[in-house]
C-alpha cells in the first residue's frame, strides 16, 4: 500500500503522483470514473497499474489516496 | 571539435566506466546515459536519486544542506539555529549568497551562524538543556526575531534528543514559532531529502500554527501571487518580481530567497504559486493545492525565449488586463534583450558547454545558453529524481551526455573528451577545470556575480559568459620556452 495524490494535468486528464518514488505519469485509464463510484484499477502511461477501493469520487482534485501496486512498470 | 554521435558518446562512457571494478562499472554505468528525445520515461535510461558509490568523488551535499542551506537559511527574519556541533553551520554560513534586505543582527540574521556548539558532554548527557538556553539567549540578544528553527546536525538524531519537546515548550513561551527540522545529515542519500524534510517542517509547522500573533491582516486580491523556489542568489528573486509586478500581479511573498516568516504564512491565501525550483520546493507545492485548492507551475527565467514563454503561461492563469500587460512587458523588454544578444551572440555562438548542476539549473540554463547561441552538449545534477530527468530529456539535444551524481573521475574524463568550450559547475569542481585550461563559470552562486534570473539577469548572464570565454588568459596557459620555435623567433623579433 502506497500513499498516492491524483491530480488534474494541463489537458484535463488523470496525473499519478507516487510521492516515494517521485513518480508522476499521467493515467491512461480508471476502471470506474462516475461520481458515486470511482477508483479501481488504474493504469498508468509508463504501463504500471495500481488499484484504488471504489469510492464516490473526491470532490476536489488533487486527492491523497492509499494505493496498492498491482504491477509496476519497473 | 564536431559534437559526438550517438555511439561515440556511447564509446565515450564505456570507456571512462573501464578503470572502476566490475561491481562499480556495473553501479555507475546506470547513471550516464545518451540523451536521445523519443524516450518518455527517463528512468528507461538513467538511474537517479540513488546513494553515491563509496569510494568515488562526489559532489553532493547531506540533508543538512538542503534544509538549513537551501530551504530554510534564506529566510530572513528567524534565526536558524545549526544544532549540533560547531563546524556544519560555520562552514556553510553565507555561502549562497541569499540576497536580502534588513539590518543584519536587528531584524534578519541571514548571514549570520547560530549554533549550539555540542561538546562530549552534549553528546553524552544529551543537548535538550542546551539548546532550550540557547533560545533563552536568542530571545535577550535579538528580540526582533519573528521565529526560530532548529535545524538538527547528525548527532541529535544519532543521540535522540527530542528537540519537538523543547520547540513546543519555547514556542508556547516567547509566543513565536519555534520549528524543530529533523534534518540530520545522514539521513537520504543527498541534500534532496533535506528539501523534502524542510517542506513538511514548513507544512506542520507554519502552515498549521494558529497565527494568533499576526497583527496585520490579509487583503487578498485576485492577482495574487507567489515565487516559490527562488533563493534570491546574487538577486535573483528581485529581478523575477519586478517582471510579475509590471504584468499587474501581486507577489505577497518570495520563497525562500529574501523571504519572511510572515509571507510563508500568507502562502495559503495565494491564487497561483509560481515554482522555480521544482526539486526542492515540488513537495509543499503539491500539499498546497490539496489542502488549499491553489494551483502551481513551473516556470522558467531564464533567457528571453523561456521568459516569454513563461510570462504568457502565467498570464493564461489570469484575465485579459493581465495578458494584455503581460504582451506589453514583453514589449518593452524586447530591444534590451535584443541588443545584449546582438552583441553577445557573435562572440559567443557556435560554443559548447557542459553542465553539472544541482536542482533545476541543469534543464532550466539551457535556454539562456541557447538564446546566445550556445549548446549544451551534457549536462547532469548531483540530486534530482527520476521526474527531473523527465524534464530533462525533451530540453537536451540527442546524443548529448546526461550524467546523474558524476564523480569527480568522470567528470574530468568527459571534459577531456568532449572538450567543450565553457563548463558550469560549482566551486568544487571550479580549480580543477581551469587549471586544465579550461573556461569556467560557477552555476550554483553566479562566480559571485548575478543576478541571472529575468531580462535584467539575462543581460548580466550574457556578459559574463562572453567575460569568461573570451578572456585573453585562455591563449597565454602555455609558457614561452614550451612553445614551438618559430613562435618564440616571431616574439623575439617583436620584442
Amino acid at each position: 500500500m502506497a500513499n498516492i495524490m491524483i491530480r488534474r494535468g494541463d489537458k484535463g486528464e488523470y496525473v499519478f503522483y507516487l510521492p516515494k518514488r517521485d513518480l508522476e505519469d499521467t493515467i491512461t485509464s480508471m476502471e470506474f470514473d462516475t461520481p458515486e463510484k470511482w477508483g479501481g484499477e488504474i493504469k498508468l502511461n509508463n504501463g504500471g497499474s495500481y488499484y484504488i477501493d471504489p469510492q464516490p469520487a473526491p470532490e476536489r482534485l488533487p486527492y491523497s489516496v492509499r494505493a496498492r501496486r498491482l504491477d509496476a512498470a519497473e | 571539435m564536431a559534437n559526438l554521435t550517438r555511439e561515440e558518446t556511447e564509446a565515450l562512457i564505456a570507456e571512462v566506466l573501464e578503470v572502476y571494478p566490475e561491481k562499480a562499472q556495473k553501479d555507475r554505468k546506470k547513471h550516464l546515459a545518451v540523451n536521445d528525445q523519443s524516450i518518455e520515461q527517463s528512468k528507461k535510461c538513467i538511474t537517479s536519486n540513488r546513494k553515491s558509490l563509496p569510494g568515488v568523488m562526489t559532489i553532493r551535499g547531506c540533508a543538512y544542506a538542503g534544509s538549513k542551506g537551501v530551504v530554510w537559511g534564506p529566510i530572513k527574519d528567524m534565526i536558524h539555529i545549526s544544532h549540533g556541533p560547531v563546524g556544519c553551520g560555520q562552514y556553510s554560513r553565507a555561502g549562497r549568497r541569499n540576497y536580502y534586505v534588513g539590518t543584519t543582527g536587528i531584524n534578519t540574521y541571514g548571514t549570520m551562524n547560530f549554533t549550539s556548539d555540542f561538546q562530549e558532554k552534549d553528546i553524552v548527557f544529551g543537548g535538550d538543556k542546551k539548546l532550550a538556553k540557547l533560545i533563552e539567549e536568542i530571545e535577550q540578544l535579538f528580540p526582533l526575531n519573528k521565529g526560530i528553527s532548529v535545524q538538527s546536525e547528525c548527532p541529535i538524531g544519532l543521540i535522540g534528543d527530542d528537540i519537538e519537546a523543547v520547540s513546543k515548550k519555547a514556542s508556547a513561551q516567547f509566543e513565536k514559532p519555534v520549528v524543530p527540522v529533523r534534518c540530520e545529515g545522514f539521513r537520504g542519500v543527498s541534500q534532496s531529502l533535506g528539501h523534502h524534510i524542510a517542506n513538511d517542517a514548513i507544512r506542520d509547522w507554519v502552515f498549521e500554527r494558529d497565527g494568533k500573533d499576526l497583527k496585520s491582516k490579509f487583503e487578498p486580491t485576485p492577482y495574487d501571487v507567489t515565487i516559490i523556489g527562488d533563493y534570491n542568489i546574487g538577486g535573483d528573486a528581485w529581478s523575477s518580481r519586478i517582471l510579475l509586478e509590471e504584468m499587474g500581479l501581486r507577489v505577497i511573498a518570495q520563497w525562500s530567497g529574501d523571504g519572511t516568516i510572515a509571507e510563508m504564512e500568507n502562502t495559503p491565501k495565494a491564487k497561483l504559486n509560481l515554482l522555480h525550483c521544482y526539486r526542492s520546493m515540488n513537495y509543499i507545492s503539491r500539499h498546497m493545492e490539496e489542502k488549499y485548492g491553489i494551483p502551481w507551475m513551473e516556470y522558467n527565467f531564464f533567457g528571453p525565449t523561456k521568459i516569454e514563454e513563461s510570462l504568457r503561461k502565467i498570464a493564461a492563469f489570469f484575465d485579459e488586463s493581465i495578458q494584455q500587460k503581460c504582451e506589453e512587458v514583453i514589449a518593452k523588454y524586447r530591444p534590451m534583450v535584443d541588443a545584449v544578444i546582438a552583441k553577445y551572440k557573435p562572440r559567443l555562438t557556435g560554443k559548447r558547454v557542459m553542465l553539472y548542476v544541482g536542482g533545476l539549473r541543469p534543464r532550466h540554463v539551457i535556454g539562456s545558453y541557447e538564446d546566445l547561441g550556445m549548446e549544451v552538449v551534457g549536462t547532469g545534477y548531483e540530486f534530482a529524481h527520476n521526474d527531473d530527468y523527465d524534464r530533462t530529456i525533451k530540453e537536451m539535444g540527442n546524443a548529448t551526455l546526461l550524467y546523474d551524481d558524476v564523480t569527480g573521475f568522470e567528470f574530468e574524463e568527459f571534459v577531456k573528451k568532449v572538450k567543450p568550450d565553457l563548463v558550469g559547475s560549482g566551486i568544487k569542481e571550479k580549480y580543477i577545470f581551469q587549471k586544465m585550461g579550461i573556461p569556467f563559470r560557477q552555476m550554483h552562486s553566479w562566480d559571485y556575480s548575478g543576478p541571472y534570473h529575468g531580462y535584467d539577469g539575462f543581460a548580466i548572464f550574457a556578459r559574463d559568459m562572453d567575460m569568461t570565454l573570451n578572456n585573453p588568459c585562455w591563449n597565454k596557459l602555455t609558457p614561452p620556452w614550451m612553445k614551438p620555435a618559430a613562435e618564440s623567433e616571431d616574439l623575439a623579433k617583436a620584442a
